[in-house]
């Protein structure tokens, strides 16, 4: 980096626990909040609102609720795509059968639900480790999509179980343009990512680790492990159902149960293992990369190959492209992006110089 | 009472068919120590290339045979770009690098072969025939006969040859088995190997069944609660847990189905699965765990 950390001490405990210590660092940030916030919107065209940054932050939200189960408590899950069809279905029965239910409450209650159901899955995790634990997880993916598609109730007894948006209207103003949504889910995302970065860096957040790295030695040191792995499946379930009310009324407007099908699952694991697990900033190159990925391929192919490929052997392509990065990954960078990141800027802190 | 006897024999037969995927895992699983969730796609790779090479006018052994190669070289590819670099990580990146795995199968099974469905016939009537009074699908019984086989070929591998001996040894403690001078390398590419082969029989009759197309690589998640309930080192908890499973989801289909709606058999598994672990945390046949700190 251009800047080096000399003559900025921390002389306080409040300023020691400080997110970013540099105030290079830390106005970096704010610089990067306010481009989001204010420049964003009106520098942003229709398509790269809905087909990229919403799709972006939503995406980057559930793999941050993977992210907290997985990757700092480690308890692995394949059911993430259910969590985020609770948070949707949930969030939409609030908004319909109480009057006058503010839209943000209503997510708020439908995270809230989601973390309940994730609560009751987690249940059998105390008995059951590892590898037995997915099939917890896969019982929840399995049960709440047939529970959301049997039970007409669920989506207001539509004919074919589709849930469309509600009026996007936050005291008053109307955030429906692909702009108001693009900021709706910013700002949900940017509350969140707040939340979970705190909570990472709390007491809980470091038992969550201990029970990650051995959950027999957490126990012998005295953590409560039920409730440790309990609070993961709740918060992870919480923030995975926002991001599945935000993925339906924000990003698609109108979303069915099978939306929440068992690949929604996998890219979101997908998600956390290129990004980097047990990483905040992870969750985003993650979310970044799967949806760029496809877009790049498509653009790729209609440059280079056009006619010669058919959209069909594109998919199988990209199918492939993801299985091999994701083994590369695992091989070569276990921890993900996130450490690549990491290492540019340890790196870059004593360039030119090497060591 | 018939009725019931009938929906249980169909639902154990049937149960026999998800064993024979849970086969591939337990053999993978025992050697390696690798929850291998692209036995689905290894299945569904098998079926569409013998049947791919079937259409194309290759006579029934000899599309086996070049399957089987086919199968061995996979094998052989996974043990040299996936298993070895990554020995010695958690198990938990070992799964999720055999999800990536099943993603580049599956996209390479669908490149090479194309995404149609393809029907198979094994020349096996899948018409019922009447034992005292009870209607039995022929195919049932084949395809159980042919588990029943594979477990006797399996087991006789596994108790009387050499390179059995040394696949137990190494599923027993792999330290000490390369510490006596047997080559992991070598067991592991065998074991997928084996593992190719049983997802090859699965594939006929699989395919047999429901057509060969892409759903087929989806049994996977037919097997896993099998696997669960029979533990994941046991190749008779494999079959037992596919009875179990089978005659428990026809029955919950036919008596529970009326109940609370259709289309249960797609969770009942997992649930009765979950149900089996909060009694029996390592399934029936499964080892326990010891842990230490």
């Amino acid at each position: 980096m251009l800047y080096r950390e000399s003559g900025q001490f921390s002389t306080s405990y409040l300023a020691e626990g400080r997110l970013f210590k540099l105030y290079q660092q830390r106005w970096g940030f704010y610089a990067l909040l306010a481009f989001a916030f204010l420049a964003v919107p009106y520098l942003g065209n229709d398509y790269w609102f809905s087909a990229i940054l919403i799709p972006f932050l939503v995406l980057s939200l559930a793999g941050l609720g993977l992210n907290l189960l997985t990757g700092y408590a480690g308890q692995i899950s394949l059911g993430s795509a259910a969590f985020m069809a609770v948070g949707a279905f949930a969030a939409y029965n609030f908004q319909l059968r109480i009057d006058g239910m503010p839209l943000l409450l209503g997510f708020f209650f439908g995270g809230v639900t989601a973390a309940l159901v994730g609560v009751v899955f987690g249940l059998p995790s105390l008995r059951i480790k590892g590898f037995y634990l997915l099939v917890s997880t896969l019982a929840a993916q399995f049960v709440v999509t047939w529970v959301l598609t049997q039970f007409g109730w669920f989506s207001n007894y539509n004919s074919s179980g589709v849930i469309s948006a509600p009026p996007l209207v936050i005291l008053g103003h109307d955030f429906s343009s692909p702009a108001g949504r693009y900021l709706l889910t910013l700002g949900v995302a940017a509350a969140l990512f707040w939340f979970a970065h705190n909570i990472v860096h709390s007491e809980l957040g470091r038992r969550w680790m201990a029970v990650r790295d051995m959950d027999t030695a957490a126990a012998v040191i005295g953590i409560p492990i039920l409730q440790t792995k309990l609070l993961a499946f709740a918060i992870s379930s919480f923030i995975l159902g926002i991001a599945g009310a935000l993925w339906a009324f924000a990003y698609l407007g109108t979303v069915e149960p099978h939306g929440f099908d068992l690949s929604r699952s996998f890219q979101i694991l997908f998600i956390i293992i290129i990004g980097g697990m047990g990483s905040i900033l992870g969750n985003f190159l993650g979310a970044a990369f799967i949806v760029l990925l496809p877009i790049l391929l498509s653009n790729l192919s209609a440059t280079f190959l056009a006619g010669v490929v058919d959209p069909g052997q594109l998919e199988n392509l990209q199918k492939i492209i993801f299985g091999a990065l994701i083994i590369f990954f695992l091989i070569k960078e276990p921890a993900g992006l996130a450490r690549l990141w990491q290492a540019f800027r340890e790196r870059s802190r004593i360039w030119p110089l090497r060591f | 009472m018939e009725f019931f006897l009938e929906v249980l024999i169909g639902g154990l037969l049937a149960g026999l068919m998800y064993s024979l995927v849970a086969i591939g895992f337990v053999l993978i699983y025992k050697a390696s120590g690798v929850f291998n969730f692209a036995q689905g796609a290894m299945v569904l790779f098998a079926a569409l290339t013998f049947v791919s090479l079937l259409e194309r006018g290759v006579p029934f052994w000899g599309a086996f045979a070049v399957t089987l190669l086919s199968m061995l070289m996979l094998a052989w590819a996974i043990e040299r770009m996936v298993l070895r670099p990554l020995v010695n990580r958690p198990p938990i990146t070992l799964f999720m690098a055999t999800l990536g795995l099943s993603y580049i199968i599956e996209g390479l099974a669908q490149t090479l072969w194309g995404a149609q469905v393809h029907g198979l016939d094994l020349g096996i009537s899948d018409e019922p025939f009447e034992v005292a009074g009870l209607l039995l699908s022929q195919f049932d019984l084949f395809a159980a006969g042919t588990a029943g086989l594979l477990v006797l070929a399996l087991s006789l591998l596994f108790n009387k040859t050499r390179v059995g001996i040394s696949l137990r040894a190494v599923a027993d403690d792999q330290l000490a088995a390369l510490s006596i001078g047997i080559k992991l390398q070598k067991v592991w590419m065998i074991v997928w190997a084996v593992a190719g082969f049983v997802g090859l029989v699965a594939g006929l009759l699989w395919g047999a069944r429901l057509g060969v197309q892409f759903s087929l690589s989806l049994i996977v998640l037919k097997a896993l609660p099998v696997l669960i309930i029979g533990g994941f080192t046991s190749i008779g908890g494999a079959i037992v847990g596919g009875l179990i499973i089978g005659a428990s989801e026809k029955l919950a289909e036919v008596y529970l189905g009326p109940v609370i709606g259709g289309g249960i058999e797609n969770w009942f598994p997992y649930v009765l699965a979950l149900l089996f672990l909060l009694v029996r945390p390592a399934g029936i046949f499964g080892e326990r765990a010891i842990e230490r700190v």
